[in-house]
């Protein structure tokens, strides 16, 4: 779940990390409003997308008529995947340097992972590569949190002298909202020192953790919308996990790896998928809706209905999937494989209520469906 | 991590529909499944085992060998630390959608306490004729039965079909390892393939892995070393960059995670990489022929 900026600054400000005065507005006018009160202001687009400077999604502005222009172009573009319903206008704060903060997830240690650079700014991935030395990491026994010497070593680190004790303060702060939130991610680049010798977030980047949404419904509730296609989030209201890819041959199978093996296959025997659908763990259930979501699609030529049960039992997915093409009689023609737990029950149901036997192997069925697909277009 | 037929293996969350489903395939197997915990109904006999309030007092008469967990995501870091506290030397987590930082914090106290883990996210462990631990169709011999043949798979659904394939090849199993779809594992790819390159009754190794995360690529260092042979498959060749695919750990992130880098690094490390995962059996099959794998 990505945060927007504002909402994230917003937590920051609560967690004791000074952050810009800033305004969130969704029409020109409300910029130009916001550009009054505040003085020269950044308007800032707000989507949950990394490199949004660099694509003019973050512009000055100094009078009021500015950021009104600038809102105006910035309001209902498209931003990488992202639609701008809203900018937020923040007061230009005067910057001495800029250090890159952040707390992650560091899987392979597994450990939480405070880092922190004194060139921080737009170019951080650069330097990553050209600077490595520059980028100081400290892994935290996931069980604790960060300690106050151990923040004071890091910061001593990255020589940023009078503002060391505002810095090692604001780490603190950070990785104690990594953890009380659930984050992935918790970034803050830059984080400017001013010339009073303090620290400002001028940008903060939130990722909480899926899993961890049903504890922190506060944040779930200001997460921002995904991007996602109509029949894309109707799947996703039914639990499932659909994205639509626009070739002609439908996916309907179990497992995030199987699917995405599906997909890899009909791409390696000259087909183009028309979807990721997978309906294991939890969904195993749900076959009809996926039937249902699936054959939605426009130009659907075939569908590979693969099924390999481990814990999803394929007799249950058989049983709703054949129900509901007993009641829809599609016309796309399907190409099954069966095997895994359940898959005798599974083959004589297939047989019986649609008449259809399934492929002795995956590759036999997609080798099928993509014949099926391609003779339909031509 | 390789669970064995003498194992004693108790279940956490044993009264729940799915545990009640997988505890009797489990057995079916040939599991010794000893004891159960549910800490509303305690005191019962549930699937022919009786059923404590916790691990802890489970463990008075007898401490089992490996604790598999079927219990609810929110519930996973009482549970597992309740495993680790009472002495339970192995752990498989199967639950899916576990916070990740429970997970972390679960695995800390695990190292601490020499509880070897695998999961979350798992579909377990097979050791085919001897014991399964988890949701894999092990009492089905089209899918699993004794070989040679070790398995590393970050999927369930993708596991059952490598070894499809494998027993489709006339070969068969000495370990099926679930390492788990999530981006934090208590057993990381490169941790089990050093378990099977120690165990001896496994000649040949296929490795199952996934775009998102750097798993692979860490594990491609190992493979250079390793005195057995892998055959590996990388799902995810054909999902755009950037979307999420079902599993958190199949996320792009930078180079690192993208197909391309773990083929690179698999096939840099001397691993045969498959299009399909039905190339799994004709290249262990040609591999047979040359060293002798059963």
């Amino acid at each position: 779940m990505n945060i927007p900026e504002h909402a994230a600054k917003a937590l920051l400000e609560d967690a004791g990390i000074p952050v810009p005065a800033g305004i969130v507005a969704d029409s020109p006018q409300g910029a130009a409003r916001a550009a009054a009160r505040l003085g020269p202001v950044m308007v800032k687009a707000q989507i949950p997308a990394g490199g949004r400077g660099k694509s003019g999604g973050v512009q000055p502005a100094s009078t009021p008529a500015e950021a009104h222009a600038v809102a105006r172009s910035l309001l209902g573009s498209r931003i990488s995947r992202h639609r701008v319903t809203g900018v937020l206008v923040e007061e230009r704060v005067p910057v001495a340097q800029e250090l890159y903060a952040a707390v992650l997830n560091h899987p392979a240690g597994p450990a939480r992972r405070v880092v922190l650079s004194e060139r921080g700014g737009v170019d951080i991935e650069e330097t990553a590569r050209t600077d490595p030395g520059s980028i100081r990491t400290l892994d935290l026994d996931p069980r604790t949190g960060l300690r106050p010497e151990a923040a004071r070593r890091l910061v001593a680190r990255a020589g940023v002298d009078a503002a060391a004790p505002a810095v090692a303060d604001a780490l603190l702060r950070m990785a104690r909202l990594h953890r009380d939130s659930d984050a992935q991610l918790l970034e803050i680049n830059p984080l400017a020192l001013t010339d009073a010798g303090g620290v400002v977030a001028l940008d903060c980047k939130l990722v909480i953790d899926g899993a961890a949404a049903a504890r922190r419904q506060s944040l779930a509730a200001v997460a921002a919308p995904e991007p996602l296609t109509e029949l894309e989030r109707a799947a996703r209201e039914l639990g499932l996990q659909f994205v639509e890819l626009g070739g002609e041959v439908g996916v309907l199978a179990n497992g995030a790896g199987l699917t995405m093996t599906t997909m890899d296959v009909i791409v390696h025997l000259g087909g183009r998928p028309a979807n990721f659908l997978e309906i294991g763990g939890d969904a195993y259930t749900k076959a009809r809706p996926a039937l249902e979501i699936v054959l939605a699609q426009p130009g659907l030529r075939s569908l590979v209905v693969n099924f390999c049960g481990a814990f999803a039992r394929t007799d249950v997915m058989v049983d709703g999937l054949t129900e509901a093409w007993t009641e829809l009689q599609p016309d796309v023609p399907a190409f099954f494989t069966i095997d895994g737990t359940g898959a005798a029950e599974a083959r004589r149901m297939l047989e019986e209520r649609l008449g259809l036997e399934p492929y002795p192997t995956m590759d036999q069925a997609i080798t099928a469906a993509v014949r099926a697909a391609q003779q339909d277009a031509a | 991590m390789i669970v064995r037929g003498h194992e004693r293996v108790m279940v956490q969350g044993i009264t729940g529909r799915q545990a009640t489903y997988w505890t009797a395939r489990m057995q079916e197997c040939g599991t010794r499944i000893t004891a159960g915990v549910s800490p509303r109904k305690a005191g019962i006999i549930h699937c022919g085992v009786p059923v404590f309030g916790s691990v802890r007092e489970a463990a008075e008469g007898a401490p089992p060998d490996v604790s598999v967990l079927f219990v609810p995501p929110m519930s996973v870091k009482p549970a597992a630390l309740d495993a680790v506290a009472a002495g339970v030397p192995k752990l498989v987590i199967l639950t899916e959608h576990v916070p990740v930082q429970d997970a972390m914090h679960v695995i800390a106290a695990a190292r601490e306490a020499g509880t070897e883990m695998v999961g979350p996210n798992t579909a377990g462990l097979v050791t085919p004729g001897e014991s399964s631990v988890g949701f894999m169709p092990a009492f089905d011999p089209s899918i699993f039965r004794p070989g040679r043949v070790g398995v590393v798979s970050r999927s369930g659904s993708l596991g059952t079909l490598a070894c499809l394939n494998i027993v489709r090849a006339g070969l068969g199993q000495s370990a099926f390892i679930g390492i788990g779809g999530d981006p934090v594992l208590g057993t990381r790819t490169r941790a089990a393939l050093e378990v099977l390159e120690r165990d001896d009754r496994t000649e040949a190794v296929v490795l199952i892995g996934e775009i998102g995360g750097d798993m692979e690529e860490d594990a491609a260092g190992y493979v250079l070393e390793m005195s057995k042979p892998v055959v590996a498959f990388v799902a995810g060749r054909a999902s755009p960059p950037d979307r999420r695919m079902g599993h958190a750990g199949a996320i792009f992130q930078g180079d690192r995670g993208s197909y391309a880098s773990k083929r690179q690094a698999l096939e840099g490390a001397g691993a045969v990489v498959l299009d399909t995962p039905s190339g799994i059996g004709p290249a262990l099959a040609s591999m047979e022929e040359s060293d002798g794998i059963r």
